[in-house]
């Protein structure tokens, strides 16, 4: 088995693991984590993509590994915009889920403790 | 016959390894957290130290031999200042 | 026979045992330290994957300022314990959930053992990019980020300034203006401050030293943007200097002056060269550095912005 297949199906599996988590983890900051399992996973998939592509005497295809290298850029962006929205979702209702059913249910009290 | 060079860098590098090995052992069968940040210093320092010493005489310029101490100098700062951290955060936990 | 594979197989059962960690571990401060530990390794199968810059930027930006980022703001929410976020999900929905990740997963795997064959690529024009308008330049990627993509690139600094300014907005009214919050503890450790003076000399020079040779190794304005921010943050958590008011000059002039620079250049470009973001044979090189010069400073300071948060009225 070549590398690249190997690496293939690490990014796989990154994505696969992410998305259970996604789902699953109530708390946000640690759904953004798996959020960010799922984006690298994508990368590394592309990332074989530009490994199969070696041609014109390179050992792989540059122009996905720079769009790769800008993706990486622009996804600590959107993570550090989300973290900013779960700090002020903390410092407005002392809370942090995402429950929607919390959110509708009258406050008793316990989550401002 | 192996040529001296090459000799002294698989001593070296065999010795980092050992030491490498030996931390690892140390941070997985220690008792607690104290005794297994001194096993991964030792790792750190001397593993590490050693591996770039054995393949100072193998780097192709003076340039990358130089990159090669200053990658050891700057994980023995790291080392050095995180663990001091981690003990100081045991110490106030276990107060 | 060669040891590689096994070490890739090794490396390979290392990157995902890490992230199961990430995922399964219980509290967020254990999850995190794996995501980093993960993040590194990851940078790892790049370079087996012949993808250098990329593992350049996986390590300094997808794990060290990532990691930053989460710690900071596990810190700050402080209280609020894994129990507030909610009820754990029944079995129902854990089941539900495997089963789709699998799927997905499934899919994955199928999709990359029935990639075509030869593989397409962009390679030839990436060579050509390289030798005509980004001539002079060693490092493939640089020549595509800067000549051949060279619009993507610069819209991708802007993108760094919009979640800027969405991180600043949402911070309360009466803030807008202050500094945002500082980022280490009021009396910091004799450890962080003596390792904030040692390493931010170092990892400064280092990183310009890592833009300076992305022209023709790999490196850029990306990696060497990402350890410079980085070295800042060292400097702030260690409280040697304090995280900038969002309505400093100094910082919005060099926060717009990566894409700004970049801009200019692109529209001089039909003058020069005959089309937008086409830059002279003779002088590429030199107009390609003075560029990436105005980059490294906007993601030096966009990165920091990001993990220092919205604005804070609050005095400690």
């Amino acid at each position: 088995m070549s590398p690249w297949v190997l690496a293939g199906l690490v990014g796989a599996a990154l994505v696969g693991l992410g998305l259970y988590g996604l789902i699953l983890h109530p708390h946000p900051l640690r759904k953004l984590l798996a959020f960010n399992l799922i984006g690298s996973g994508v990368f590394l998939v592309f990332g074989i993509v530009a490994r199969r592509g070696a041609a014109a005497g390179f050992s792989f295809d540059p122009i996905p590994q720079a769009m790769v290298i800008t993706g990486i850029v622009v996804a600590f962006a959107a993570s550090a915009l989300a973290v900013a929205l779960i700090l002020r979702l903390h410092a407005e209702s002392g809370r942090v889920t995402l429950d929607p059913e919390a959110w509708t249910k009258p406050d008793d009290g316990a989550a401002k403790s | 016959m192996i040529p001296l060079v090459d000799l002294f860098s698989l001593c070296a590098i065999g010795a980092g390894v050992f030491f490498f090995f030996a931390g690892t052992v140390g941070l997985l069968r220690f008792p607690d957290s104290l005794t297994r940040l001194h096993a991964l210093a030792k790792a750190d320092n001397l593993g590490l130290g050693l591996v770039a010493l054995g393949l100072l005489p193998r780097a192709d310029s003076a340039l990358a031999a130089f990159k090669l101490i200053v990658i050891w100098a700057l994980v023995l700062l790291s080392g050095a200042s995180t663990a001091q951290l981690i003990g100081r955060a045991l110490r106030r936990g276990r107060k | 026979m060669s040891v590689l594979p096994f070490l890739d197989v090794a490396l390979a059962l290392l990157v995902v045992g890490l992230a199961v960690w990430t995922i399964a571990a219980r509290d967020l401060f254990a999850s995190v330290v794996g995501y980093v530990a993960y993040g590194l390794l990851l940078a790892l199968v790049w370079v087996r994957l012949y993808a250098p810059d990329v593992a350049l930027t996986e390590a300094a930006v997808g794990s060290g300022v990532t990691g930053v980022l989460l710690i900071t703001a596990g810190k700050r929410l402080g209280a609020a314990r894994a129990g507030e976020a909610g009820p754990s999900p029944g079995l129902a929905l854990k089941l539900f959930a495997g089963a789709l990740a699998l799927l997905v997963a499934g899919a994955l795997v199928a999709i990359i053992l029935i990639l075509p064959d030869p593989a397409p690529s962009l390679a030839p024009q990436a060579a050509a990019a390289a030798d005509g308008p980004g001539a002079g330049l060693g490092n493939p990627i640089t020549a595509v980020l800067i000549s051949y993509r060279s619009f993507d690139t610069m819209l991708e600094k802007v993108v760094l300034i919009l979640a800027v300014l969405g991180v600043w907005s949402v911070g309360a009214d009466k803030a807008w203006g202050a500094a945002p919050a500082p980022l280490g503890r009021r009396n910091p450790y004799g450890a962080t401050v003596f390792l904030a003076q040692m390493l931010a000399p170092v990892g400064a020079v280092i990183g310009v030293h890592i833009f300076w040779v992305g022209a023709d190794a790999p490196g850029g304005a990306f990696q060497g943007g990402a350890l410079l921010a980085a070295m800042w943050m060292i400097a702030m958590m260690a409280r040697i200097t304090e995280p900038p008011r969002v309505d400093a000059r100094w910082l919005r002039l060099a926060l717009v002056a990566g894409p700004a620079v970049f801009l200019i250049a692109g529209l001089a470009g039909p003058l020069m060269a005959g089309s937008f973001f086409a830059f002279p044979h003779a002088f590429a090189k030199p107009i390609i550095l003075f560029i990436e010069a105005f980059m490294l400073l906007s993601i030096a300071v966009a990165l920091p912005a990001l993990v220092a948060g919205p604005p804070n009225g609050r005095s400690e």
